[in-house]
């Protein structure tokens, strides 16, 4: 006879066998027996953060650093509407996270009681799946569910909501094996794809004239090892690749077939080479409409192969030839199988007018800027930063906007799992805590928020949760005092009318950053710059660097909405054609 | 149509009307989950029949939508990433479901329409239902457009009020044959 134990502890001896580490949250009402518990463990470590939005994206940090699921446990009612925003985020950039949620307990469900919500109501589509479990003696297998459906598949965020009575009851623990999960389809996602896919896919790679490897963030989710075959299998073909935003680092950057990011402020090369290519293979990315622009003038004359675990991903907004639904990793050894029992090899003879012809676009040097002698460029800013860190293990978050484009543009990443971004639904505030993430899950890395001035002071309360776990995160801020995306699409869309995207009665960072006991450090001009990277990268404190960059700077190259990928603006003096820009201005 | 702001490369495929079934736990929050999917993403559901598979915990949702090729294999695909969902089948795909809808309608007959109410009734085959109130109520059972001209031409007669319960559709491939 199995011993009862209470709901709460059933939460902990869960976690434990999952093998969790590290629980994000913030206490409340409604999850007060699972916080008592915790305090009588001490197998697991909490960090406490200063909001809920704090505690998911850290937990999302955590688990993108890490490879490892992110676990965050919050209150009902406000808890769990605050970490709604970080539940999308996770969804849209597929992130396998583990929210736990107190519930007013169950017989006050639907009376409108003190912080209740319908948290299962409310995070239904922004999660992979959630629970209400109204029964103690399910709460271990929910876990253990959980954790397999966050972490399966495509990753994504799963929420546990635990009403406080169930974790008051006494129940019986079921471990993970005494658990008979069901033979659900989701638990056993197809990984291998079908064969005859793959001879065809080989066959139009082996005879492909322009190809081109279109990497995105799937192939940093089905683990190191995709990453590594799939570097391989470029290498083999001797073709060039391209990555998304989520992408960047599954092929490093130093790799003489990489052409860098592609789409909105991607490479002038990688756009213009998925413009002109014959064969595209695109590996574990979405066709973003941040990456596609104009849909009906995208890559128009190629033959398209998409590798994703997500069927629903295939055919959605672009048509494609030869699906391939599988595993990343197992799909790149099926396909290196195939290509070596046809015999196929590169051609490199036909790649070179291909290769002349992107070196071609190459000479645009896109990302060329002119640093004067005094104010400091944002490029130049985060391209010192590259240098003077390149050497170290280092993590880089953004917030996101201009400072977030310039870190994927000039920021070169040679691994995955070292760029930690909010890619699809794109949530200011998301870098600081995720920083704060990356590092307890790597504490002798050197981990970066590269942040706008706006961006972080949306989370900036964390700054309390970095110095109390005394770490050693490093918040970058480029400061031009402007919500500058919103200001750049202001003077390239609207005529220059900055509606409420210059923001006033900024703190004094350095203050900021002294009153949390941190350190902060201001580069007003180009000849303070190295010396204050140096500072912050040498400090063993959390550091606010405020880097005073060029007000007015924008972000280029640009796709602009409404436009295709061979329609690029180089810089500020070039205008999109009159018809694509009004039919661009009601996109987003 | 295609759902993204942008126009689409894509020369669609006619707009057809769909017969999908699904295959469900039978737990709380499931319809929930399917019906949300179909408004979050902008598809139409033009009717939805719910009910439980007798003692298996399953249930089966019968939903009747319409678009193109595309967009149903969208829709088919976004329902298999719902983790209560077993199966999704497209029964028009299929080409060999059999489907029917229930209609109740309450006539409003008086001495001078009443026999010829009736003998339309008859010629439908819609079956009078018994009741205390003397109200005369029939039940029809049939394709969708076997019950939309029925309404059509008895419309005409006299006035009436009507409740569909929306069609639900099997395939009529037998299983064991196939094997």
């Amino acid at each position: 006879m199995k011993q009862s134990i209470t709901g709460a502890e059933i939460v902990f001896k869960s976690l434990l066998e999952q093998g969790v580490e590290v629980v994000f949250g913030y206490p409340g009402g409604a999850v007060l027996p699972i916080y008592d518990s915790l305090f009588k463990q001490n197998s697991i470590r909490h960090v406490l953060v200063r909001q809920e939005a704090g505690a998911i994206h850290a937990a999302e940090g955590y688990a993108r650093s890490s490879g490892k699921i992110g676990v965050v446990l919050v209150t009902s009612g406000p808890g769990a509407t605050n970490v709604v925003t970080g539940l999308t985020d996770a969804m849209m950039d597929s992130v396998p996270i583990v929210c736990i949620t107190g519930q007013v307990p169950q017989h006050l469900i639907g009376s409108d009681a003190f912080q209740e919500c319908d948290t299962t109501g409310i995070t239904r589509p922004c999660t992979k799946h959630n629970y209400l479990v109204k029964d103690v003696n399910k709460l271990s297998s929910v876990f253990h569910e959980a954790f397999t459906i966050a972490n399966n598949g495509r990753p994504g965020p799963v929420l546990i909501d635990i009403p406080k009575d169930v974790q008051f009851a006494k129940g019986k623990y079921t471990t993970k094996d005494e658990n008979i999960i069901s033979s659900h389809r989701l638990f056993e996602p197809k990984i291998k794809a079908n064969e005859n896919n793959i001879e065809e896919a080989t066959k139009l790679i082996a005879n492909a004239k322009k190809p081109i490897f279109y990497i995105g963030g799937g192939c940093i989710n089905s683990g190191p090892k995709a990453s590594a075959l799939v570097t391989k299998f470029i290498e083999e073909i001797k073709a060039p690749a391209t990555m998304t935003l989520m992408g960047l680092g599954v092929l490093a950057a130093s790799n003489k077939y990489s052409l860098g990011m592609l789409g909105m402020h991607g490479m002038y090369e990688a756009n213009m080479a998925m413009h002109d290519c014959d064969v595209m293979i695109n590996i574990g990315a979405r066709f973003d409409d941040r990456v596609t622009g104009r849909l009906d003038a995208f890559s128009p004359n190629s033959k398209k192969i998409h590798i994703d675990i997500d069927a629903s991903n295939v055919n959605k907004t672009i048509k494609i030839d030869f699906p391939i639904i599988g595993d990343i990793e197992s799909v790149m050894v099926q396909l290196f199988n195939s290509w070596n029992k046809n015999q196929y090899s590169s051609q490199e003879k036909s790649l070179e007018d291909w290769w002349k012809k992107i070196n071609n676009w190459k000479k645009i040097e896109c990302l060329n800027y002119y640093q004067g002698e005094n104010i400091i460029k944002p490029q130049h800013a985060i391209k010192r930063l590259y240098d003077l860190t390149k050497n170290k293990k280092t993590f880089i978050t953004t917030e996101v906007g201009q400072h977030q484009m310039w870190a994927a543009q000039y920021y070169k990443f040679d691994k995955p799992n070292r760029w930690l971004t909010s890619g699809g639904l794109g949530t200011m505030g998301y870098g600081f805590p995720a920083a704060i993430g990356a590092q307890i899950a790597n504490p002798d890395a050197l981990v970066i928020d590269i942040a706008g001035d706006a961006s972080i002071l949306m989370n900036i309360q964390e700054m309390s949760t970095a110095v109390q776990h005394r770490l050693p995160v490093k918040i970058f801020i480029l400061n031009n005092e402007y919500m500058g995306m919103v200001r750049q699409w202001q003077e390239l869309l609207h005529g220059g009318r900055y509606s409420e995207s210059y923001t006033d009665s900024l703190p004094d960072f350095v203050k900021l950053a002294e009153s949390f006991r941190a350190t902060g450090l201001r580069a007003k001009t180009v000849e303070d710059l190295d010396p204050v990277i140096i500072e912050m990268i040498e400090s063993d404190k959390t550091v606010i660097a405020d880097i005073w960059v060029d007000k007015e700077e924008n972000c280029f190259p640009m796709i602009q909405s409404g436009s295709s990928h061979n329609e690029m603006l180089l810089n500020k003096d070039q205008k999109q054609d009159h018809i694509s820009a009004e039919k661009g201005k009601v996109l987003v | 149509m295609n759902k993204s702001v942008y126009d689409s490369p894509i020369r669609t495929t006619d707009i057809n009307r769909h017969i999908l079934t699904i295959l469900v736990d039978n737990e709380p929050g499931v319809l929930a989950r399917v019906i949300g999917m179909f408004s979050g993403r902008g598809y139409n559901i033009d009717s939805l029949n719910v009910a439980e598979v007798s003692n298996q915990h399953l249930s089966r949702i019968t939903i009747v939508t319409h678009g193109t090729t595309e967009v149903i294999d969208q829709i088919q695909s976004q329902l298999m990433r719902i983790v209560p969902v077993h199966s999704v089948t497209n029964l028009d795909q299929e080409d060999t479901a059999v489907e029917a809808e229930v209609a109740l309608v309450n006539m409003f007959v008086n001495k001078k329409n009443k026999k010829q109410a009736f003998q339309i009734c008859d010629l439908y085959r819609a079956r009078k239902i018994e009741n205390e109130h003397n109200s005369t109520i029939f039940e029809i059972a049939g394709t969708s457009e076997r019950i939309d001209t029925f309404i059509k031409d008895i419309s005409k007669v006299t006035d009436i009020e009507i409740v569909r319960s929306g069609p639900v559709a099997i395939s009529s491939v037998n299983k064991n044959q196939e094997a």
